[in-house]
């Protein structure tokens, strides 16, 4: 029987995707400019089918990729030559809530807002919110480590995951970490979220719901500059706050998301949006705290939002800040970087620098409170060298968050798009070792084998416990 | 047995690649307080301290990170950080004493953790000498950051025996500007869990709750942090929900005891019930315990999906559970292999006789 056939039998017919016309749905996420036709996708709907596919390829040495709801950022999804696509999209069911413990069991598939929106009745939600969080799937903000605007004060997907039911590469079930904290053991857990499907698959998931602070306030800001939006944010920090959300953007990225959303934001050279959540007591000291900050750091109008409606009319420009750039250029690329917060006005001076250097024009949406930038890089593809410019430009402010202490990626991933810049962010020395964690997971470099990492490794033989030679069992030779 | 001060990363790591070329075992050593913590070590061929490498390297306190080296103690670090009114949101044992590659290496987080996060949460990157003398940097100086693996989470908790810690950064919260502790006494364990219940669910944002039970009636302690209108807000609150007496931080001292449970929050009463000793446990179902029982408590935690792990030799029982790490061991074995494959770091100490 052929593997295709094999793959048939243990999904059914519906649960195969092989003819090109279909299998070309899965050739790229997010991330478009790279493209990879999988051998097949198939479409799992339990733990038992994946194992079983998994053996499978395991047996044959076939690369699978898995795959979510296909919106990352970094290429993670992408298939690998001769690979398989494993998507997770039909597990989506969630298993269990359990809202006196503050957890929740679900399956990959599920959508991130979706899980909030089981326990919202009871109010309660699942803290990392994505931008994509309408469609993206929790297993693929496992794999990716996901975040989102409300990081700063709650923490990334990884703070969020108790537990983990995985399939390993070599199609074996092991479980991480425990519904209760600190189960006795490696963190398994804690290396497997952010892997980005190196590390095998995730079936099922244990994650922490947060009961609903009592109270939301979102403060907007318009200010001439972003050197004064980030003086503010510099503010807000020494005065010992620690809103919720910090967010900035410059006027290009305003200007494009009055075009798209009709945000109604003021017309400003920066604008800062601050969130403060918990008791209404606190949440009104703290938001004229705010107030008071931005102003004496030249904000030229404030204006702050308390109800669902309006906090929602506030958030709706940024969260629309990516896709609203298409409005002011036809091509555009989404770069995520982190630099120490206070880099701030540095690296923008650079990035205009740059900007006007090569002729593209760059709008930046940031996360501003944990330094995590979103430099979006435009250009037009119809004029000759604006790709390869725009391209080049994106990679040098990547180059400059390296050089100021910073990173590549604070939450799209590296997956296929940044893997050639892990040697510039790491020495030889730590991804050798982050390697001898992947070769103990995945010897045979199976699961999503080309990402990551700049080039690919072979594992070598498992280090094992000493196994005496036969000559030395026979006495005839020794080792010293 | 040869005790070893290196004072530098580099001469860690080359302590660790000349033990590894002659089979020597290295026990890794902060304070020396949690020496009894996991399993008494196969061999000690070399005692390797951290007291030399105790330098707070960087306090980027307006980017809220700090870099410090492993054999820092706790409290140093703290008074550093309190310069810029900052933290490390951890209230670990013995913060005198305790350094941070130890309270990293053992995981030892306190009430804070309700609020903060565990360690896990706060560490944002380390540097790290593994057994072949090679030294490797995992994850920032950045709070945000999907770079590559997560190093930092492996090797936290994971008792020294992948690699020794020479330096870690983590994120630092702001010193709160007001708080206040409040103690409710509660006539039995059920209504204690029934209170307990009541405050998870409301919207209160405690920095700490925990349960204090043995001779007599439970309390349950409860700390706010914040400005002072919200404080008050939240103790009014509680007060509709049960009687409170005004306490002292200094009911959160932490409890020296013979092992740290993990149980669900919802079931602290019913792992309580029958105890001989005495007990504290937190909201977040973490707690510490002393008993003549542990092996029947044991039993009983595990049969409901927690942990019990020893923070003192008892009975020659295992220190983590003879099941510990569960379907999970041999990955945790094959990793302990691939980081030191001769076996030459605190041998024997953590889960399944890694």
């Amino acid at each position: 029987m052929s593997f295709l056939d094999e793959l048939r039998d243990i999904l059914g017919p519906n649960g195969l995707i092989s003819s090109p016309e279909e299998t070309r749905t899965y050739e790229c996420d997010g991330l478009t400019n790279f493209r990879v036709m999988p051998l097949a996708v198939v479409l799992p709907t339990s733990t038992e089918q994946v194992q079983a596919v998994i053996r499978l390829c395991h047996r044959d040495r076939i690369p699978f990729v898995a795959r979510g709801s296909g919106t990352g950022l970094s290429g993670g999804a992408l298939p690998v030559n001769n690979g398989i696509v494993i998507s997770l999209a039909r597990m989506n069911r969630i298993l269990e809530v359990d809202l006196a413990n503050h957890r929740i069991v679900v399956e990959p598939g599920v959508i991130n807002l979706n899980v909030t929106a089981r326990v919202a009745p009871s109010n309660y939600f699942y803290a990392p919110d994505p931008s994509s969080q309408s469609v993206c799937s929790i297993g693929g903000n496992v794999a990716e480590n996901a975040g989102g605007a409300h990081c700063l004060k709650y923490g990334f997907t990884t703070t969020h995951v108790l537990a983990l039911e995985v399939v390993l590469p070599d199609g074996t079930l092991a479980h991480f970490g425990s519904k209760t904290l600190d189960a006795p053991g490696y963190d398994l857990a804690g290396v497997f979220v952010g892997s980005e499907g190196t590390l095998g698959v995730a079936t099922k998931i244990t994650l922490r719901i947060m009961k609903r602070p009592e109270c939301v306030q979102t403060l907007l800001a318009a200010f001439n500059t972003t050197n004064e939006a980030g003086a503010a944010v510099s503010g807000i920090i020494a005065a010992g706050m620690l809103p919720a959300a910090m967010e900035m953007m410059d006027n290009l990225a305003i200007q494009a998301a009055e075009a798209a959303v009709h945000a109604n934001y003021p017309n400003c050279g920066g604008l800062l949006l601050v969130e403060m959540d918990g008791p209404v007591a606190e949440v009104d000291t703290l938001i004229a705290q705010v107030s008071a900050i931005c102003r004496e750091n030249g904000s030229t109008e404030i204006r702050v939002a308390q109800t669902e409606e309006e906090r929602a009319v506030v958030w709706k420009g940024r969260k629309a800040a990516f896709a609203s750039v298409g409005r002011i250029s036809p091509n555009y690329i989404v770069q995520d970087g982190v630099i120490p917060r206070t880099a701030l006005p540095k690296i923008l001076d650079e990035i205009e620098r740059l900007g006007k250097a090569s002729g593209l024009r760059v709008a930046n949406v940031f996360h501003a409170g944990d330094g995590n930038l979103h430099p979006l890089v435009m250009y037009d593809r119809r004029i000759e060298g604006q790709e390869h410019a725009a391209e080049k430009l994106s990679e040098r402010i990547l180059e400059l968050c390296i050089e100021m202490g910073g990173s590549i990626t604070g939450e799209h991933g590296v997956g296929e798009e940044k893997k050639h810049m892990m040697g510039k962010m790491f020495a030889e020395p730590d991804l050798a070792t982050m390697q001898k964690l992947r070769c103990a997971f995945d010897p045979l470099a199976l699961a999503n084998p080309t990402k990551v990492f700049p080039t690919p490794r072979l594992c070598g033989e498992t280090p094992g416990e000493y196994v005496p030679h036969p000559l030395e069992v026979a006495g005839i030779a020794e080792r010293f | 047995m040869r005790i070893v001060e290196p004072h530098s990363a580099e001469e860690t790591a080359e302590i660790l690649r000349a033990a590894n070329e002659d089979g020597a075992s290295v026990i890794p050593r902060g304070g020396g307080t949690k020496s009894d913590w996991g399993n008494p070590p196969r061999r000690t061929d070399i005692l390797l301290s951290t007291a030399n490498l105790n330098r707070v390297i960087e306090h980027a306190w307006a980017d809220l990170t700090v870099t410090v080296e492993a054999g820092c103690t706790i409290a140093e670090l703290q008074r550093t950080l309190a310069h810029h009114g900052q933290r490390l949101a951890v209230d670990p044992l013995w913060p005198e004493k305790a350094t941070v590659g130890g309270v990293l290496s053992t995981n030892d987080t306190g009430t804070l953790r309700l609020r903060y996060g565990g360690l896990r949460d706060l560490v944002i990157g380390v540097t790290l000498a593994l057994a072949d003398g090679t030294l490797a940097r995992s994850g920032g100086k950045v709070v945000k950051n999907v770079a590559g693996y997560d190093l930092s989470k492996l090797v936290t908790g994971a008792f020294g025996t992948l690699g020794v810690i020479t330096s870690a950064t983590f994120r630092l919260h702001p010193l709160p500007k007001h708080t206040h502790t409040v103690t409710a006494a509660v006539p039995d364990l059920a209504a204690m869990q029934l209170l307990l219940s009541k405050i998870l669910d409301a919207q209160l944002v405690p920095a700490a709750i925990q349960v204090r039970a043995g001779a007599g009636a439970p309390q349950i302690d409860v700390l706010f942090e914040g400005t002072e209108e919200g404080i008050y807000a939240q103790v009014d609150r509680l007060r509709e929900m049960t009687p409170l007496t005004d306490t002292d931080a200094e009911v959160f001292r932490r409890l020296d005891a013979g092992a740290k449970i993990s149980v669900l929050p919802a079931r602290i009463a019913e792992t309580l019930e029958a105890l001989d000793g005495y007990a504290v446990v937190e909201a977040t179902g973490l707690g510490w315990v002393q008993s003549h029982h542990l092996s029947q408590m044991r039993e009983k935690i595990e049969a409901m999906g927690g942990s019990l792990v020893l923070m003192r030799p008892y009975n020659s029982l295992d220190a983590w559970g003879a099941t510990a790490g569960g379907d999970a061991l041999p990955l945790m074995r094959a990793i302990k292999r691939r980081f030191d494959p001769r076996g030459i770091l605190n041998p024997g100490v953590f889960v399944g006789g890694i």
